[in-house]
């Protein structure tokens, strides 16, 4: 792209009046948790009895390390709002280095949406411990209101699922949820 | 090993320019080790241009594959159906992979998603560096195993010139990273192997009628040709 080009562009989206943000706007936001901290944050903040907005749908994973960047942009091509990933705090990951690794493949992500012209703020890497019950509903809290200023993603299409596409796109990677009813055949229950 | 890096979205999205069925095509031999060409890596440029054609509103069929080596007929015919299908192939192989792929399904539209850039040696995981040029006239048996052609900036054949400063070629990166001066590694390693009397042996012209300069080259073992 030519540097007036450039210059042009800046020009106009500094003349473009702020996008106003729709109060009907329920972004669908995909959360990958990791099982060792976030996934247990949010099982804090419901036992303590914390509020978070409900726009988030979680993908539980054994290490955000486990995340790639074809996960992400899968969730975001079903028409994801946003996506985070919440791994341990650094240092303190089960596996060394996974939550590292996945805040440099977000980071990817970021450049790969610029190329594409969309919001890099759509996706973003968290931290926290499975004793931050209230970061993580600070962290979901903030992430949806971000989400809500920037508006639905320009490739949200109707009937989409995005959370069972999301989690489709990570098969095997993800975890089963721990909310999902159990299946236990009469009598075999110890 | 071949090493090649993406070309920028932009370039790549002007190249397919408005054909209907994309295949997006990997190979999984050198573009995939150095992590820019391979499977993963296609299914990701697929997902970006599918996100970019919904973006823009416009109807386009994209797939994506891999062949174990785009540089080998025989793994082509692996991928020959999916080929087949589609108006334009993107692929991510090395500049040898896309050619193959362009003169087995010509007259296919074939169109590289990579720059292809270098032979480099996996430095540490995830950096390489450029070791060999593919000149045709090995020397390094005379230079300790340090390749003069690539390592020097100047490719100089009677080293070190007069830019060498503290083992640094007066040379540096793009990134403005310091380059090893070459012929200061090959004066440390002749002395450690105690040859140090190569470096002060002159070296004549290089045979550069061997290198890419006298048109493609060819190579053809006789003895090991189908009879």
């Amino acid at each position: 792209m030519a540097a007036t080009d450039a210059v042009a562009t800046a020009e106009a989206e500094a003349e473009a009046p702020k996008k106003a943000v729709d109060p009907d706007f329920e972004p669908e936001v995909i959360t990958f948790a990791c099982h060792y901290c976030a996934y247990a944050a949010a099982d804090l903040a419901g036992s303590m009895r914390l509020q978070y907005p409900t726009n988030i749908r979680m993908i539980k994973l054994p290490c955000t390390g486990k995340l790639e960047v074809i996960h992400i942009m899968k969730a975001i091509q079903a028409g994801a709002d946003g996506v985070y990933a919440a791994g341990c705090l650094e240092g303190e990951c089960h596996y060394l280095k996974g939550n590292l690794w996945a805040r440099k493949r977000i980071n990817h992500v970021k450049t790969l949406l610029e190329e594409l012209g969309i919001e890099p703020e759509r996706v973003e890497m968290y931290n926290m411990s499975s004793a931050m019950g209230a970061k993580f509903a600070e962290v979901a809290t903030g992430f949806v209101n971000r989400i809500k200023e920037l508006g639905p993603n320009p490739v949200k299409r109707e009937g989409v699922d995005v959370h069972a596409a999301a989690r489709a796109a990570v098969g095997d990677v993800a975890m089963p949820d721990d909310a999902a009813p159990a299946t236990v055949k009469e009598g075999t229950a110890e | 090993m071949i090493t090649a890096e993406r070309k920028p979205f932009d370039e790549i999205v002007a190249l397919v320019g408005d054909r209907k069925k994309v295949l997006v095509a990997g190979c999984d031999t050198c573009v995939a080790i150095c992590l820019t060409g391979g499977e993963k890596e296609a299914e990701v440029l697929a997902s970006e241009l599918k996100i970019k054609a919904e973006m823009d509103g416009r109807d386009v069929a994209i797939e994506h594959t891999a062949a174990i080596r785009q540089c080998e007929w025989e793994y082509l015919d692996m991928i020959a159906a999916k080929v087949e299908e589609a108006d334009v192939v993107l692929s991510m192989a090395c500049g040898i992979g896309i050619q193959s792929m362009a003169e087995k399904f010509a007259p296919k539209v074939v169109i590289p998603a990579v720059n292809t850039n270098m032979l480099g040696m996996p430095q540490e995981h995830a950096v390489w560096l450029e070791r060999c040029g593919a000149c045709g006239d090995c020397v390094i048996g005379e230079t300790a195993g340090i390749c003069p052609v690539v390592r020097c900036s100047k490719s100089l054949m009677n080293g070190p010139c007069g830019g060498s400063h503290d083992g640094f070629c007066e040379v540096t990166t793009p990134e403005k990273e310091n380059i090893d001066c070459a012929w200061h590694m090959i004066w440390d390693r002749l002395k450690e192997q105690g040859r140090e009397e190569l470096m002060i042996k002159v070296r004549p012209p290089k045979k550069w009628n061997m290198s890419n300069s006298g048109g493609p080259r060819k190579m053809v073992r006789e003895e090991a040709k189908p009879v």
